[in-house]
Protein backbone atom coordinates (compact mmCIF):
# COMPACT_ATOMS: atom_id res chain seq x y z
CA UNK A 1 0.00 0.00 0.00
CA UNK A 2 1.83 3.24 -1.02
CA UNK A 3 1.02 6.24 1.61
CA UNK A 4 1.39 9.91 0.91
CA UNK A 5 3.99 10.98 2.80
CA UNK A 6 3.15 12.80 6.06
CA UNK A 7 4.04 16.85 5.68
CA UNK A 8 2.53 19.87 5.86
CA UNK A 9 0.61 19.96 2.86
CA UNK A 10 -0.33 15.99 3.25
CA UNK A 11 -1.99 17.37 6.55
CA UNK A 12 -5.07 18.59 5.13
CA UNK A 13 -6.34 15.16 3.58
CA UNK A 14 -10.15 15.55 2.21
CA UNK A 15 -12.29 13.20 0.84
CA UNK A 16 -15.79 13.38 -0.89
CA UNK A 17 -18.30 11.37 1.00
CA UNK A 18 -21.33 10.78 -0.89
CA UNK A 19 -24.52 9.01 0.66
CA UNK A 20 -27.93 8.07 -0.82
CA UNK A 21 -29.70 5.24 0.56
CA UNK A 22 -32.76 4.21 1.85
CA UNK A 23 -33.47 1.33 4.92
CA UNK A 24 -36.28 0.03 6.42
CA UNK A 25 -35.68 -0.85 9.84
CA UNK A 26 -39.28 -2.44 11.27
CA UNK A 27 -41.65 0.75 11.31
CA UNK A 28 -38.84 2.75 11.42
CA UNK A 29 -36.96 3.92 7.91
CA UNK A 30 -33.91 5.56 7.15
CA UNK A 31 -33.76 7.34 4.03
CA UNK A 32 -31.11 9.78 3.46
CA UNK A 33 -28.56 11.69 0.78
CA UNK A 34 -25.93 13.85 1.45
CA UNK A 35 -22.49 14.43 0.17
CA UNK A 36 -20.15 16.20 2.04
CA UNK A 37 -16.07 17.52 1.78
CA UNK A 38 -15.80 18.39 5.29
CA UNK A 39 -12.66 17.13 7.59
CA UNK A 40 -15.26 16.10 10.00
CA UNK A 41 -19.13 15.72 9.12
CA UNK A 42 -21.45 15.64 11.78
CA UNK A 43 -24.06 13.45 11.89
CA UNK A 44 -26.41 15.30 14.79
CA UNK A 45 -29.71 14.14 16.01
CA UNK A 46 -31.60 12.95 19.13
CA UNK A 47 -31.19 8.87 19.76
CA UNK A 48 -33.65 7.31 17.15
CA UNK A 49 -32.75 10.05 14.56
CA UNK A 50 -31.04 7.09 12.48
CA UNK A 51 -27.29 8.10 13.17
CA UNK A 52 -25.90 4.35 14.37
CA UNK A 53 -27.33 2.92 11.26
CA UNK A 54 -26.26 5.50 8.99
CA UNK A 55 -22.50 4.94 10.43
CA UNK A 56 -22.88 1.06 10.10
CA UNK A 57 -24.34 1.32 6.37
CA UNK A 58 -21.18 3.63 5.56
CA UNK A 59 -19.12 1.04 7.37
CA UNK A 60 -20.53 -1.84 5.99
CA UNK A 61 -22.44 -3.63 8.79
CA UNK A 62 -25.18 -3.04 7.39
CA UNK A 63 -26.56 -3.55 3.81
CA UNK A 64 -29.57 -0.89 2.73
CA UNK A 65 -32.43 -1.42 0.82
CA UNK A 66 -31.08 0.37 -2.38
CA UNK A 67 -29.22 3.86 -3.02
CA UNK A 68 -25.64 4.44 -3.06
CA UNK A 69 -22.38 5.11 -0.25
CA UNK A 70 -19.25 6.51 -2.39
CA UNK A 71 -16.07 7.82 -1.01
CA UNK A 72 -14.25 9.73 -3.56
CA UNK A 73 -14.80 7.85 -7.09
CA UNK A 74 -14.97 4.60 -4.50
CA UNK A 75 -18.47 2.85 -4.83
CA UNK A 76 -18.67 1.15 -1.42
CA UNK A 77 -22.90 0.72 -1.91
CA UNK A 78 -24.79 0.80 -4.87
CA UNK A 79 -27.51 -0.73 -4.94
CA UNK A 80 -28.86 -0.98 -8.47
CA UNK A 81 -25.60 -2.42 -9.43
CA UNK A 82 -25.57 -5.16 -6.92
CA UNK A 83 -22.44 -3.67 -5.30
CA UNK A 84 -22.23 -4.34 -1.57
CA UNK A 85 -18.23 -4.35 -0.32
CA UNK A 86 -17.94 -6.24 2.70
CA UNK A 87 -16.70 -4.39 5.92
CA UNK A 88 -13.19 -5.53 5.78
CA UNK A 89 -12.09 -4.11 2.45
CA UNK A 90 -13.60 -0.60 2.76
CA UNK A 91 -10.68 0.85 4.89
CA UNK A 92 -13.20 2.79 7.12
CA UNK A 93 -12.12 2.63 11.14
CA UNK A 94 -15.19 2.18 13.26
CA UNK A 95 -14.86 3.75 16.79
CA UNK A 96 -17.86 2.32 18.33
CA UNK A 97 -19.51 3.97 21.25
CA UNK A 98 -18.52 0.92 23.61
CA UNK A 99 -15.00 0.74 22.17
CA UNK A 100 -15.25 -3.50 21.61
CA UNK A 101 -11.58 -3.65 22.21
CA UNK A 102 -10.99 -7.56 21.67
CA UNK A 103 -11.08 -8.95 25.54
CA UNK A 104 -8.22 -12.02 24.90
CA UNK A 105 -5.59 -9.54 23.62
CA UNK A 106 -3.32 -7.14 25.56
CA UNK A 107 -3.76 -3.08 24.13
CA UNK A 108 -0.79 -3.38 21.98
CA UNK A 109 -2.24 -6.23 20.49
CA UNK A 110 -5.45 -4.38 19.73
CA UNK A 111 -3.73 -1.42 18.20
CA UNK A 112 -1.76 -3.97 16.14
CA UNK A 113 -4.85 -6.01 14.99
CA UNK A 114 -5.93 -3.61 12.17
CA UNK A 115 -2.23 -3.67 10.41
CA UNK A 116 -1.97 -7.36 10.87
CA UNK A 117 -5.22 -8.14 9.34
CA UNK A 118 -4.42 -5.66 6.76
CA UNK A 119 -0.50 -6.87 6.02
CA UNK A 120 0.67 -3.57 6.77
CA UNK A 121 4.32 -2.81 7.12
CA UNK A 122 5.14 -1.99 11.03
CA UNK A 123 5.54 1.78 11.07
CA UNK A 124 7.30 2.23 14.61
CA UNK A 125 7.24 6.13 14.17
CA UNK A 126 3.40 6.25 13.39
CA UNK A 127 2.79 3.93 16.70
CA UNK A 128 4.67 6.12 18.48
CA UNK A 129 3.24 9.21 17.45
CA UNK A 130 -0.20 8.05 17.54
CA UNK A 131 0.24 6.46 21.19
CA UNK A 132 1.68 9.64 22.38
CA UNK A 133 -1.25 11.82 20.80
CA UNK A 134 -3.35 9.78 23.15
CA UNK A 135 -1.76 9.32 25.71
CA UNK A 136 -1.81 5.52 25.93
CA UNK A 137 1.61 4.50 26.15
CA UNK A 138 1.86 3.22 29.58
CA UNK A 139 -1.83 0.83 29.17
CA UNK A 140 0.14 -1.28 25.92
CA UNK A 141 0.92 -4.22 28.20
CA UNK A 142 -2.81 -3.83 30.04
CA UNK A 143 -5.63 -6.24 29.03
CA UNK A 144 -8.93 -3.88 27.62
CA UNK A 145 -10.77 -5.74 31.21
CA UNK A 146 -8.83 -3.36 33.47
CA UNK A 147 -8.84 -0.20 31.84
CA UNK A 148 -11.64 3.01 32.19
CA UNK A 149 -14.03 3.66 29.80
CA UNK A 150 -11.94 6.42 29.20
CA UNK A 151 -8.81 4.78 28.68
CA UNK A 152 -10.76 2.10 26.38
CA UNK A 153 -11.67 5.02 24.37
CA UNK A 154 -8.45 6.07 23.39
CA UNK A 155 -7.40 2.55 22.87
CA UNK A 156 -10.35 2.42 20.32
CA UNK A 157 -9.75 5.81 18.76
CA UNK A 158 -5.73 4.57 18.45
CA UNK A 159 -6.89 1.18 17.41
CA UNK A 160 -8.98 2.31 14.31
CA UNK A 161 -6.53 4.75 12.85
CA UNK A 162 -3.72 2.59 13.40
CA UNK A 163 -5.36 0.37 10.77
CA UNK A 164 -4.57 3.60 8.17
CA UNK A 165 -8.12 4.21 7.21
CA UNK A 166 -9.37 6.65 5.12
CA UNK A 167 -12.26 7.54 6.47
CA UNK A 168 -12.64 6.94 10.25
CA UNK A 169 -16.51 6.87 11.89
CA UNK A 170 -16.79 7.74 15.52
CA UNK A 171 -20.45 6.65 16.79
CA UNK A 172 -20.56 8.77 19.99
CA UNK A 173 -17.12 7.91 21.37
CA UNK A 174 -17.91 9.55 24.36
CA UNK A 175 -21.72 8.35 24.53
CA UNK A 176 -20.97 5.93 27.42
CA UNK A 177 -19.01 8.21 29.55
CA UNK A 178 -19.99 10.32 32.17
CA UNK A 179 -18.91 14.41 32.15
CA UNK A 180 -15.38 14.37 33.38
CA UNK A 181 -14.49 11.26 31.31
CA UNK A 182 -15.89 13.32 28.26
CA UNK A 183 -13.87 16.02 29.17
CA UNK A 184 -10.62 13.97 28.84
CA UNK A 185 -11.38 12.56 25.33
CA UNK A 186 -12.88 15.70 24.01
CA UNK A 187 -9.34 17.29 23.40
CA UNK A 188 -8.09 14.20 21.84
CA UNK A 189 -10.65 14.31 19.52
CA UNK A 190 -9.97 17.73 18.40
CA UNK A 191 -5.58 17.25 18.57
CA UNK A 192 -7.16 14.35 15.82
CA UNK A 193 -8.85 16.34 13.66
CA UNK A 194 -6.21 19.62 13.57
CA UNK A 195 -3.74 16.67 13.20
CA UNK A 196 -6.05 15.79 9.86
CA UNK A 197 -4.73 12.88 8.59
CA UNK A 198 -8.38 11.10 8.47
CA UNK A 199 -11.10 12.66 7.69
CA UNK A 200 -13.94 11.59 10.20
CA UNK A 201 -17.68 11.19 10.06
CA UNK A 202 -18.82 12.05 13.73
CA UNK A 203 -21.86 11.14 15.77
CA UNK A 204 -23.72 12.78 18.26
CA UNK A 205 -26.57 14.17 19.94
CA UNK A 206 -24.88 16.77 21.97
CA UNK A 207 -24.66 20.39 19.91
CA UNK A 208 -21.98 21.33 22.38
CA UNK A 209 -19.66 18.79 21.06
CA UNK A 210 -20.64 19.21 17.47
CA UNK A 211 -20.18 22.38 17.29
CA UNK A 212 -16.67 22.25 19.15
CA UNK A 213 -15.58 19.35 16.71
CA UNK A 214 -17.81 19.08 13.59
CA UNK A 215 -16.86 21.58 10.16
CA UNK A 216 -19.86 20.67 8.51
CA UNK A 217 -23.28 18.64 10.14
CA UNK A 218 -26.06 16.61 8.92
CA UNK A 219 -28.97 17.39 10.91
CA UNK A 220 -31.27 13.80 11.21
CA UNK A 221 -34.59 13.71 12.56
CA UNK A 222 -36.68 9.99 12.93
CA UNK A 223 -34.04 8.60 9.61
CA UNK A 224 -34.58 12.06 7.44
CA UNK A 225 -32.17 14.96 6.91
CA UNK A 226 -33.80 17.82 8.26
CA UNK A 227 -30.94 20.47 7.74
CA UNK A 228 -27.36 20.63 6.15
CA UNK A 229 -24.46 23.00 6.34
CA UNK A 230 -22.25 24.55 9.06
CA UNK A 231 -21.97 24.20 12.69
CA UNK A 232 -24.73 27.39 12.55
CA UNK A 233 -27.33 25.58 11.81
CA UNK A 234 -27.15 23.71 15.40
CA UNK A 235 -29.20 24.29 18.03
CA UNK A 236 -28.42 27.27 20.09
CA UNK A 237 -27.94 26.24 23.52
CA UNK A 238 -28.26 29.44 26.12
CA UNK A 239 -25.23 28.88 28.97
CA UNK A 240 -26.25 28.32 32.26
CA UNK A 241 -25.37 30.72 34.73
CA UNK B 1 -3.83 -52.29 40.39
CA UNK B 2 -0.58 -54.22 39.87
CA UNK B 3 -2.04 -57.30 38.71
CA UNK B 4 -4.24 -55.79 36.10
CA UNK B 5 -3.74 -58.67 33.28
CA UNK B 6 -2.08 -58.01 29.24
CA UNK B 7 -5.69 -58.53 27.66
CA UNK B 8 -6.96 -56.00 30.44
CA UNK B 9 -4.04 -53.40 29.43
CA UNK B 10 -4.77 -54.17 25.59
CA UNK B 11 -8.42 -53.13 26.09
CA UNK B 12 -7.39 -49.73 28.24
CA UNK B 13 -4.84 -48.86 25.57
CA UNK B 14 -7.19 -49.82 22.81
CA UNK B 15 -9.95 -47.43 24.54
CA UNK B 16 -7.64 -44.58 24.42
CA UNK B 17 -6.55 -44.84 21.31
CA UNK B 18 -9.92 -45.06 19.99
CA UNK B 19 -11.22 -41.75 21.87
CA UNK B 20 -7.96 -40.12 21.42
CA UNK B 21 -8.66 -40.45 17.51
CA UNK B 22 -11.96 -39.50 17.76
CA UNK B 23 -11.90 -36.67 19.64
CA UNK B 24 -9.46 -35.71 17.17
CA UNK B 25 -11.04 -36.24 13.83
CA UNK B 26 -14.43 -35.03 15.34
CA UNK B 27 -13.18 -32.15 16.68
CA UNK B 28 -12.40 -29.65 13.69
CA UNK B 29 -15.94 -31.37 11.78
CA UNK B 30 -17.73 -30.15 15.43
CA UNK B 31 -16.33 -26.78 15.07
CA UNK B 32 -17.45 -26.22 12.12
CA UNK B 33 -20.78 -27.76 12.70
CA UNK B 34 -21.05 -25.80 15.70
CA UNK B 35 -20.27 -22.52 13.73
CA UNK B 36 -22.71 -23.39 11.07
CA UNK B 37 -25.35 -23.69 13.78
CA UNK B 38 -24.37 -20.88 15.73
CA UNK B 39 -24.20 -18.48 13.35
CA UNK B 40 -25.47 -19.25 10.18
CA UNK B 41 -29.20 -19.34 9.25
CA UNK B 42 -29.97 -21.67 5.80
CA UNK B 43 -33.06 -24.14 4.66
CA UNK B 44 -32.96 -27.46 6.79
CA UNK B 45 -30.74 -26.27 9.72
CA UNK B 46 -33.41 -27.87 12.18
CA UNK B 47 -32.74 -30.95 10.08
CA UNK B 48 -29.41 -31.28 10.64
CA UNK B 49 -29.76 -29.66 14.20
CA UNK B 50 -31.80 -33.02 14.83
CA UNK B 51 -29.70 -35.59 12.97
CA UNK B 52 -26.95 -34.37 14.96
CA UNK B 53 -28.39 -34.69 18.53
CA UNK B 54 -30.54 -37.96 17.13
CA UNK B 55 -27.28 -40.52 18.70
CA UNK B 56 -28.25 -39.22 21.88
CA UNK B 57 -31.60 -40.43 22.09
CA UNK B 58 -31.86 -43.33 19.83
CA UNK B 59 -30.87 -46.61 21.96
CA UNK B 60 -27.09 -46.93 21.05
CA UNK B 61 -27.95 -50.32 19.45
CA UNK B 62 -29.51 -48.75 16.66
CA UNK B 63 -26.66 -46.40 15.82
CA UNK B 64 -24.36 -49.33 15.75
CA UNK B 65 -26.93 -51.05 13.14
CA UNK B 66 -27.57 -48.23 10.89
CA UNK B 67 -23.82 -47.89 10.80
CA UNK B 68 -23.71 -51.20 10.17
CA UNK B 69 -26.21 -51.18 7.22
CA UNK B 70 -24.15 -48.30 5.74
CA UNK B 71 -20.46 -48.58 6.23
CA UNK B 72 -20.40 -52.88 7.07
CA UNK B 73 -18.62 -55.17 4.25
CA UNK B 74 -21.77 -55.38 2.34
CA UNK B 75 -23.05 -51.62 3.42
CA UNK B 76 -24.10 -49.09 0.85
CA UNK B 77 -21.01 -46.95 1.62
CA UNK B 78 -18.77 -49.63 3.05
CA UNK B 79 -18.91 -51.66 -0.19
CA UNK B 80 -17.56 -48.64 -2.24
CA UNK B 81 -15.05 -47.32 0.58
CA UNK B 82 -13.90 -51.10 0.65
CA UNK B 83 -13.75 -51.90 -3.17
CA UNK B 84 -12.13 -48.15 -4.77
CA UNK B 85 -10.04 -47.06 -1.61
CA UNK B 86 -9.72 -50.19 0.53
CA UNK B 87 -10.85 -48.52 3.80
CA UNK B 88 -12.84 -50.95 5.96
CA UNK B 89 -14.19 -50.14 9.23
CA UNK B 90 -16.16 -53.50 9.61
CA UNK B 91 -14.56 -55.53 12.65
CA UNK B 92 -11.86 -53.06 12.68
CA UNK B 93 -10.47 -50.47 15.86
CA UNK B 94 -10.91 -48.19 13.28
CA UNK B 95 -14.83 -48.40 13.07
CA UNK B 96 -14.75 -48.56 16.62
CA UNK B 97 -13.15 -44.75 16.63
CA UNK B 98 -15.97 -43.82 13.91
CA UNK B 99 -18.93 -45.26 16.08
CA UNK B 100 -17.19 -43.56 18.87
CA UNK B 101 -17.27 -40.39 16.99
CA UNK B 102 -20.85 -40.54 16.27
CA UNK B 103 -21.68 -41.56 19.50
CA UNK B 104 -20.03 -38.62 21.27
CA UNK B 105 -20.64 -36.25 18.43
CA UNK B 106 -23.66 -34.27 20.13
CA UNK B 107 -21.89 -33.84 23.41
CA UNK B 108 -18.86 -32.05 21.95
CA UNK B 109 -20.31 -29.75 19.38
CA UNK B 110 -23.12 -28.62 22.43
CA UNK B 111 -20.45 -27.10 24.43
CA UNK B 112 -18.81 -25.55 21.24
CA UNK B 113 -21.78 -24.02 19.65
CA UNK B 114 -23.08 -22.72 23.13
CA UNK B 115 -19.33 -21.35 23.22
CA UNK B 116 -19.64 -19.89 20.03
CA UNK B 117 -23.00 -18.40 20.99
CA UNK B 118 -21.87 -16.48 23.53
CA UNK B 119 -19.23 -14.67 21.48
CA UNK B 120 -20.20 -10.79 21.24
CA UNK B 121 -20.85 -10.41 17.35
CA UNK B 122 -20.33 -6.94 18.22
CA UNK B 123 -16.36 -7.63 18.70
CA UNK B 124 -16.56 -9.76 15.27
CA UNK B 125 -18.10 -6.62 13.63
CA UNK B 126 -15.27 -4.64 15.18
CA UNK B 127 -12.65 -6.76 13.96
CA UNK B 128 -14.22 -6.62 10.60
CA UNK B 129 -13.81 -2.64 10.29
CA UNK B 130 -10.42 -3.10 10.93
CA UNK B 131 -9.48 -5.19 7.84
CA UNK B 132 -10.83 -8.74 8.85
CA UNK B 133 -12.18 -11.17 6.72
CA UNK B 134 -14.86 -13.42 7.72
CA UNK B 135 -12.13 -16.49 7.64
CA UNK B 136 -9.57 -14.21 9.91
CA UNK B 137 -12.46 -13.01 11.95
CA UNK B 138 -12.97 -16.52 12.84
CA UNK B 139 -9.59 -17.45 13.88
CA UNK B 140 -8.61 -14.31 15.77
CA UNK B 141 -11.74 -13.63 17.74
CA UNK B 142 -14.36 -15.71 17.27
CA UNK B 143 -12.68 -19.36 17.96
CA UNK B 144 -9.99 -17.61 20.55
CA UNK B 145 -12.99 -16.23 22.04
CA UNK B 146 -14.44 -20.06 21.99
CA UNK B 147 -11.57 -22.15 22.58
CA UNK B 148 -12.75 -22.98 26.56
CA UNK B 149 -15.52 -24.27 25.44
CA UNK B 150 -14.03 -25.88 22.38
CA UNK B 151 -11.83 -27.90 25.13
CA UNK B 152 -14.82 -28.48 27.17
CA UNK B 153 -16.43 -30.28 24.17
CA UNK B 154 -13.26 -31.62 23.27
CA UNK B 155 -13.35 -33.42 27.13
CA UNK B 156 -16.83 -34.72 27.25
CA UNK B 157 -16.45 -35.81 23.89
CA UNK B 158 -13.78 -37.77 24.79
CA UNK B 159 -15.07 -39.26 28.10
CA UNK B 160 -18.24 -40.68 26.47
CA UNK B 161 -15.78 -42.11 23.36
CA UNK B 162 -13.81 -44.64 26.15
CA UNK B 163 -16.83 -44.99 28.07
CA UNK B 164 -18.95 -46.03 24.57
CA UNK B 165 -20.54 -49.55 24.27
CA UNK B 166 -23.99 -50.14 22.42
CA UNK B 167 -22.82 -49.23 18.92
CA UNK B 168 -19.55 -50.14 19.15
CA UNK B 169 -20.21 -53.98 20.09
CA UNK B 170 -22.81 -53.54 17.39
CA UNK B 171 -20.91 -52.71 14.63
CA UNK B 172 -17.19 -54.02 15.36
CA UNK B 173 -18.05 -56.51 17.78
CA UNK B 174 -16.14 -57.30 21.06
CA UNK B 175 -12.43 -58.50 19.66
CA UNK B 176 -9.82 -58.81 21.76
CA UNK B 177 -7.32 -56.50 20.61
CA UNK B 178 -8.95 -55.13 17.79
CA UNK B 179 -12.19 -54.13 19.13
CA UNK B 180 -12.59 -54.95 22.85
CA UNK B 181 -12.51 -51.74 24.54
CA UNK B 182 -12.75 -51.12 28.19
CA UNK B 183 -16.54 -51.66 28.28
CA UNK B 184 -16.93 -54.22 26.02
CA UNK B 185 -13.90 -56.37 28.33
CA UNK B 186 -16.14 -55.26 31.11
CA UNK B 187 -19.27 -56.72 29.54
CA UNK B 188 -17.21 -60.27 29.23
CA UNK B 189 -15.62 -60.70 32.11
CA UNK B 190 -18.74 -60.20 34.10
CA UNK B 191 -20.13 -63.00 31.62
CA UNK B 192 -17.33 -64.82 32.69
CA UNK B 193 -17.45 -67.20 35.95
CA UNK B 194 -14.05 -65.53 37.39
CA UNK B 195 -13.90 -62.38 35.69
CA UNK B 196 -15.69 -60.18 38.98
CA UNK B 197 -12.35 -59.00 40.39
CA UNK B 198 -10.80 -58.41 36.78
CA UNK B 199 -14.44 -56.75 36.15
CA UNK B 200 -14.17 -54.27 39.28
CA UNK B 201 -10.64 -53.36 38.46
CA UNK B 202 -11.62 -51.59 34.92
CA UNK B 203 -15.25 -50.91 36.36
CA UNK B 204 -12.68 -48.46 39.20
CA UNK B 205 -10.74 -47.14 36.06
CA UNK B 206 -13.42 -46.08 33.89
CA UNK B 207 -15.04 -44.16 36.81
CA UNK B 208 -11.64 -42.23 37.01
CA UNK B 209 -11.34 -41.50 33.48
CA UNK B 210 -14.82 -39.93 33.67
CA UNK B 211 -14.24 -37.75 37.28
CA UNK B 212 -10.97 -36.42 35.57
CA UNK B 213 -13.32 -35.74 32.56
CA UNK B 214 -15.59 -33.67 34.30
CA UNK B 215 -13.12 -31.77 36.71
CA UNK B 216 -11.31 -30.59 33.62
CA UNK B 217 -14.58 -29.72 31.32
CA UNK B 218 -15.97 -27.79 34.38
CA UNK B 219 -12.26 -26.10 34.36
CA UNK B 220 -12.80 -25.27 30.97
CA UNK B 221 -16.08 -23.70 31.36
CA UNK B 222 -15.05 -21.54 34.09
CA UNK B 223 -11.76 -19.97 31.77
CA UNK B 224 -13.89 -19.22 29.72
CA UNK B 225 -15.94 -17.01 31.53
CA UNK B 226 -12.52 -15.32 32.68
CA UNK B 227 -11.64 -15.18 29.01
CA UNK B 228 -14.55 -13.04 28.31
CA UNK B 229 -14.64 -11.15 31.18
CA UNK B 230 -10.95 -10.08 29.46
CA UNK B 231 -8.96 -9.39 33.12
Amino acid sequence: MVRAPRDATAARKLIVLRVDVFKQLGEFSVDVAFTSEGRVTGLFGSSGAGKTSLVSMIAGLVQPDRGVIAVDSDVLYDGSAHIHVPPHRRRIGYVFQDARLLPHLSVAQNLDYGRRMNRLTRDPTEETRITEMLDIGHLLDRRPGGLSGGERQRVALGRALLSQPRLLLLDEPMGALDEERKAEILPYLKRLRDAGDVPMVFVSHDADEMRQLATQVVMLKRGRVTAFGGTEILPRIIPAA
Amino acid sequence: MSDISPQEWTAILLSIRVAVIATLVSTPIGIGVAWLLARRDFWGKPIIDAIIYLPLVLPPVVTGYLLLLLLGKRGLLGAWLAEHLGIVFAFRWTGAALACGVMSFPLLVRPIRLSIEAVDRRLEQASSTLGASPWKVFATVTLPLALPGVLAGMVLGFAKAIGEFGATITFVSNIPGETQTISSAIYSLIQTPDGDAAASRLVMISIGIAVLALIASEWFARRATQRLHGN
